[in-house]
């Protein structure tokens, strides 16, 4: 098939009469040709599927459309961050689906990111012990399934003893194959808005420092004072519900699940050790030279580390974050295995129950793509702040 | 190493050749340098210990000294206070090999050797050729021959039996073997200047990339069947073998990608002016390049591709993980999940530790400018 290659000679010498064969070897006309035929052949092949997909939901006498939406879902979510009935919608189904993807992939991306960060270092660290330490985790974790992972800590969980002999953590958070209870703030809402004003603070902290480079002192200030405004606003609560065993189980704090916890344990153990390694070998992509010559203008440890390596290190990092996190995120869907709640295993529940597998399959692919395009988007424009801006 | 000797020692030919540092050996600089060189050092070790000294005596108790090895009444493990591997020599059978018949299950073995023989041969850069694409084929059509069976006097065995590791494998070869020349064409098409073809590939690519795997799986295993003619109907284990190959592909295709865009213009114009065409070029010129830098993270791909195996689980295969669990739905030993679960982490890390540490001795020869 050397025809195809650039310097293929096309011979059509002018004057000549018209030929087939001078198509057959013109690249220009073979390019064409290739082309329609792809497409040609795609668009056959997806008419032949619609077709009888559509021969098989008649012959089935199910109506297609998104109508099935606002008709009552019928079922219950057991833990739905919004309120939800059987009698709500399949709309808001879908909602309180998606809020669970979001936490468990927010506090997880949160989770491994630490998980990595320490790792990472500690993978680079002078001291031996702790580098085998580091090294067992990234190599052990790397090396099996996610699944497996999984299921191993819901199993592990489900062994834990009742509530009644619940494992204590300084008396004030209890584990037990209930989950894990935690204190909580007794004004959640109060709390929750602190927390959103504190993030805010943070992010106008970034901001700022980016607008004029010497105000770290304003920033600070700006993260201190907002979220305390916002909590005397709300006549500064105090109060924290600390929970207590109360016959069978506890009473008061904030109950975390097994499903929850045994998949946000899966998730970020497992993309945890994945950053690790991202965050050493970002660490190690700094040259030699660069710390040489930091020292040799007399700049402290922690300044090297800040002013230098990180900058650098964080060029690198980035990109193969991104994609560890859009991996966190999609795999979430594996809670299906355990009985979490998520947008895969809801979604399973929707077909099952409205019968409409097109649109439902349609409605969740659109939202995994979605996430994946959002992260991605988002990690971009982080990346876009941290790689070397040339004049 | 003494300042006195150091001076002598620069004098030609007035005193005996200096020793070599005996430092590099030496227990106790290792020790100076890795545990004990600093007070934050010797406290991080310390702590370090203490935790082994706290955690270290209770596993080894749980997992050895009180476990139960080998007793066919789980009655023994409910009364010891440790871990109860009886559990695996109990189970094993259906851990492994899942539903294939009890009888056959020497084919089942064999499978197992062919691809783990067919792996262990295909590490070793001699083998690297076009005839060894060859060879997997041969040994792909010789592990379908042993697990359908139906010719050559082998009882027939439907793929809805197949399970445990044979299947496990079965799946990861056929996906690599399947989805890596996929991925090269994915790759060559997305950089194609042909408009229409660029955009089919790079759509596909990026749809699948976008998907979580096991949303792949479901629509293989749920929208395929409804997308056929009426009476047509493709095999379970095919739909997920499928699914798995394309989201496979998807990702190979983006590292060849990588591959591709690492060989310089030089390359493609030397082809070209030797009168290569399209297929020679890319075929002897450009993807033997290409492949060699990318063998790592195209390592990378394939480990995850084996541990992606365990999707299949969730669509109703009988993979190791799924055979584990249903094994252990037996009411007697329901109860140590954790040691079959601990046994099949064991399993799965034995794998990939291996292609992991192979990954990563092809990356050291790589760094060090060897020549694959």
């Amino acid at each position: 098939m050397s025809e195809m290659s650039a310097t293929a000679p096309r011979r059509r010498p002018s004057g000549r009469q018209f030929a087939w064969r001078d198509v057959w070897h013109d690249l220009r006309f073979r390019a064409l040709g290739y082309q329609v035929l792809v497409v040609a052949a795609i668009i056959g092949l997806a008419m032949f599927f619609i077709g009888n997909a559509q021969d098989a939901l008649h012959k089935r006498g199910i109506s297609t459309g998104f109508d099935f939406l606002s008709q009552a879902a019928g079922f219950d979510i057991g833990e739905a961050p919004i309120a939800f009935t059987s009698a709500d919608s399949f709309l808001r189904a879908y909602a309180a689906a998606v809020l669970n993807t979001l936490k468990v992939s927010a506090i997880g991306i949160v989770l491994a990111t630490v998980i990595g960060v320490a790792v990472g270092l500690a993978r680079l660290s002078g001291n031996a012990l702790i580098r085998g330490f580091a090294s067992a985790y990234v190599e052990l974790f790397r090396n099996t399934p996610q699944l497996v992972q999984l299921i191993f800590w819901y199993t592990l969980i489900a062994q834990l003893p009742v509530a009644k002999q619940a494992i204590p953590i300084f008396d004030l958070a209890f584990i037990s194959n209930r989950g894990l209870v935690l204190p909580w703030p007794s004004d959640a809402a109060a709390f929750a808005r602190v927390l959103l004003a504190l993030a805010l603070a943070i992010a106008a902290a970034i901001l700022l420092r980016r607008r004029q480079r010497r105000s770290g002192l304003a920033a600070l200030a700006l993260i201190a004072v907002a979220p305390l405004a916002v909590w005397m606003l709300h006549g500064a609560p105090t109060g924290f519900s600390v929970p207590r065993l109360q016959g069978f189980n506890f009473q008061g704090g904030v109950t975390i699940s097994p499903e929850f916890l045994a998949l946000l344990l899966g998730l970020s153990l497992y993309i945890g050790a994945f950053i690790a390694e991202i965050v050493r070998s970002g660490i190690q992509s700094v040259g030699k030279g660069q710390l040489e010559a930091a020292r040799a203008i007399g700049l402290r440890p922690r300044d090297t580390y800040r002013k230098i390596v990180l900058p650098q290190a964080l060029r690198v990092m980035v990109p193969p974050a991104a994609s560890q996190y859009m991996s966190l995120v999609k795999n979430s869907s594996l809670g299906v295995a355990i009985g979490y709640p998520e947008l895969f295993n809801v979604n399973n529940t929707i077909i099952t129950l409205s019968g409409h597998t097109i649109e439902a399959i349609g409605i969740m692919m659109a939202i995994y793509l979605t996430l994946s395009l959002a992260i991605a988007a988002l990690m971009n424009i982080y990346n876009r702040s941290v790689q070397i801006r040339e004049r | 190493m003494t300042p006195r000797r150091s001076v002598s020692a620069a004098i030609p030919g007035s005193a005996a050749p200096r020793p070599a540092p005996a430092s590099a050996s030496s227990t106790g600089l290792w020790l100076r340098r890795n545990l004990i060189g600093s007070v934050q050092n010797t406290i991080l070790t310390l702590l370090a210990l203490w935790a082994l000294f706290v955690t270290l005596p209770n596993i080894i108790d749980w997992a050895i000294l009180s476990a139960v090895w080998h007793n066919p009444d789980s009655q023994a493990c409910r009364d010891a206070a440790g871990a109860c591997w009886a559990v695996v020599a109990e189970k094993h059978r259906v851990m492994l090999f899942g539903t294939f018949p009890y009888d056959q299950h020497w084919r089942a073995v064999a499978v197992i050797v062919i691809v783990v023989g067919m792996a262990i041969l295909s590490a070793f850069r001699r083998f690297w050729s076009y005839r060894l694409f060859a060879a997997w084929l041969a040994a792909t059509a010789v592990i379908f021959i042993l697990l359908l069976g139906g010719i050559f006097g082998l009882t027939p065995v439907g793929t809805h039996q197949w399970g445990g590791l044979p299947l496990t494998l079965v799946l990861f070869a056929g996906t690599v073997v399947g989805g890596l020349p996929a991925g090269v064409l994915l790759a060559l098409g997305r950089r194609s200047s042909m408009p229409a073809i660029r955009a089919v590939c790079t759509g596909f690519i990026e749809i699948v990339r976008g998907l979580p795997l096991i949303t792949v799986l479901f629509m293989a295993s749920l929208m395929v069947p409804l997308f056929l003619p009426e009476g047509v109907s493709i095999d379970k284990f095919l739909r997920a073998q499928i699914a798995m190959t394309g989201f496979f592909a998807a990702y190979a295709a983006e590292v060849v990608r990588g591959g591709l865009q690492a060989i310089p213009r030089g390359q493609y114009e030397a082809a070209d002016a030797i009168g290569l065409g399209f297929w020679q070029a890319t075929g002897r010129i450009v993807l033997p390049q290409a492949l060699r830098i990318v063998l790592p993270a195209l390592m990378n791909e394939i480990i995850r591709a084996f541990k992606n195996t365990t999707f299949v689980s969730i669509v109703g295969l009988f993979d190791v993980l799924r055979a584990t669990s249903t094994a252990l739905q037996d009411p007697l030993w329901g109860r140590f999940a954790i040691e079959a679960y601990l046994f099949i982490f064991a399993l799965y890390f034995v794998f990939c530790f291996s292609m992991s540490a192979y990954s990563r001795h092809v990356e050291r020869d790589l760094a060090e400018g060897r020549n694959l």
